[in-house]
């Protein structure tokens, strides 16, 4: 048996398409996530106890089962309650929610390391309680939580990978596919690793252009 | 005698069980420099938070102006929280620094100082920016305008932040240990710009361990142990000789860090 990736590459145009749904849920889910996860860890934070031991729950099942087993409740399991999703369709509510929970988490993370004394300084100038969260508090918070927010792009781009088993015709599904009909599996697994580790490596780098860029924004000292 | 700036009359802070501030009677005359003095946890930098009202205090009565911040304290002892508006209007009295700066980091200097002229005073942005340059002039740092705080050292920092807090036109100036955070060879700057300040006749209220300073530029001296005000009045009165016992002991810990020319 030969060793041939060649084999695979020939089907450019099915990995292409793959590709393009792996970019689409992968760039949706980090947007949906983030947005969600924004919300829930605003809301965590100014929402009062309630709002915040409800939301806190919820994301912690989240986070405390694999993706996997979300995936199928979801796609198998919504039937039962009237609710019927295409692969796609379900793929992306999946991961949106799978992010939100992640990245509420970091931007929880974020909120808190905010030092309280900016928002002091902020309430003695007279700006109200709304205007120092705009003005100060969030914005401080996107820049803490820049690096940890590209770890988990990153992440969610693998995560993504997953979807291939309720038939999403995204890059693993295509391209092991493809494998499979040309008896070439290690090939296809072969060409998979290199794609997702090119997308990861230059997410990795544009968010290191990103952090040095922003760095002049951080505090110095204290 | 006129009005005091602030009048503060039996004061109790307590955070949980400990008594923070116990029954605080001060007054900070008009125009003067008052400075707070006391080892570590003595209160002192509580008693200004509650003059800021970042603290609330437990019972007993602050007037700024003549005027009642947040609580009013009937002579009957029946205390309100006074409405949120009449809070904003007598905080908006006084002008508060803080030992870390806290300079809001993704603003340049020339951001920081024009904030709340935008947001709260509602000012167009050229005005706004106009009066915040004028502001960084005062102290020394209008080729820094467009700096961010990492840019600065730290007492180009806590003068920024300083010139954040004039911007807004306070009657009284607060000073929480505004260079404790600052490499000795920094202090100096920031000192200085208190200084000018409190030539120009600005009511100040420093809490401080820069004995020398308030030695030197304090019209009244506050000496706070304990959560208790020991004794308060002019400098010469207090470090003349013979001193209070507590205050020798105190300033016996700070000879080799400038006092040296009181001993």
């Amino acid at each position: 048996m030969i060793f041939n990736p060649q084999i695979i590459l020939e089907k450019l145009p099915e990995i292409g398409s793959g590709l393009l749904v792996t970019l689409i849920l992968w760039l949706v889910g980090i947007a949906g996530g983030v947005a969600v996860g924004f919300l829930v860890a605003t809301a965590r934070r100014f929402g009062g106890r309630a709002i915040n031991l409800g939301l806190g729950a919820l994301v912690e099942v989240l986070r405390g089962t694999p993706f996997l087993i979300q995936v199928f409740l979801l796609y198998y399991g919504g039937p039962f309650v009237g609710l019927m999703l295409d692969p796609i369709p379900c793929g992306l509510i999946a991961l949106t929610v799978y992010a939100a929970a992640y990245y509420s988490e970091i931007f929880r993370a974020g909120y808190a390391a905010v030092p309280p004394g900016h928002v002091e300084a902020a309430e003695c100038l007279g700006l109200s309680r709304l205007q120092a969260i705009r003005r100060v508090q969030i914005p401080e918070m996107a820049l803490i939580v820049l690096p940890p927010a590209v770890n988990l792009a990153v992440i969610l781009l693998k995560e993504s990978a997953v979807l291939s088993i309720i038939t999403v015709p995204e890059l693993t599904a295509t391209v092991s596919a493809i494998g499979s009909q040309q008896y070439a599996f290690l090939e296809a697994i072969f060409v998979l690793a290199v794609i997702y580790w090119a997308i990861v490596e230059a997410t990795g780098r544009l968010g290191r252009v990103a952090e040095n860029r922003l760095s002049r924004l951080r505090t110095a000292n204290a | 005698m006129s009005l005091p700036a602030i009048a503060i009359t039996k004061l109790v802070k307590r955070f949980g069980d400990s008594t923070v501030l116990q029954d605080i009677d001060l007054e900070i005359p008009e125009g003067k420099v008052s400075c707070l003095i006391g080892p570590s946890g003595s209160g002192k930098s509580t008693l200004l938070r509650c003059l800021a009202f970042l603290e609330e205090p437990t019972s007993g009565m602050i007037t700024i102006n003549g005027e009642a911040l947040g609580f009013f304290e009937a002579p009957n002892g029946k205390r309100e929280r006074l409405p949120p508006a009449q809070i904003r209007a007598v905080r908006a009295k006084t002008g508060m620094v803080f030992q870390q700066f806290n300079l809001w980091p993704h603003m340049t200097a020339l951001g920081n100082v024009s904030e709340a002229l935008k947001t709260v005073h509602k000012l167009p942005k050229g005005e706004a920016e106009a009066r915040a340059l004028a502001q960084l002039r005062k102290v020394g740092l209008e080729n820094r305008a467009n700096h961010y705080p990492s840019q600065l050292s730290g007492g180009q920092q806590q003068r920024v932040a300083i010139a954040r807090a004039l911007a807004l036109e306070p009657k009284i100036m607060l000073f929480d240990e505004p260079t404790s955070a600052l490499d000795p060879e920094l202090t100096g700057e920031v000192l200085n710009v208190m200084r000018d300040l409190a030539a120009e006749g600005m009511t100040m209220v420093v809490v401080t361990h820069e004995i020398g300073f308030a030695a030197t530029v304090a019209h009244q001296i506050s000496f706070l142990d304990h959560g208790r005000l020991l004794f308060s009045g002019p400098p010469s009165e207090i470090f003349a000789k013979p001193r209070h016992p507590r205050l020798d002991q105190f300033l016996d810990t700070y000879l080799d860090r400038g006092a040296s020319m009181l001993a």
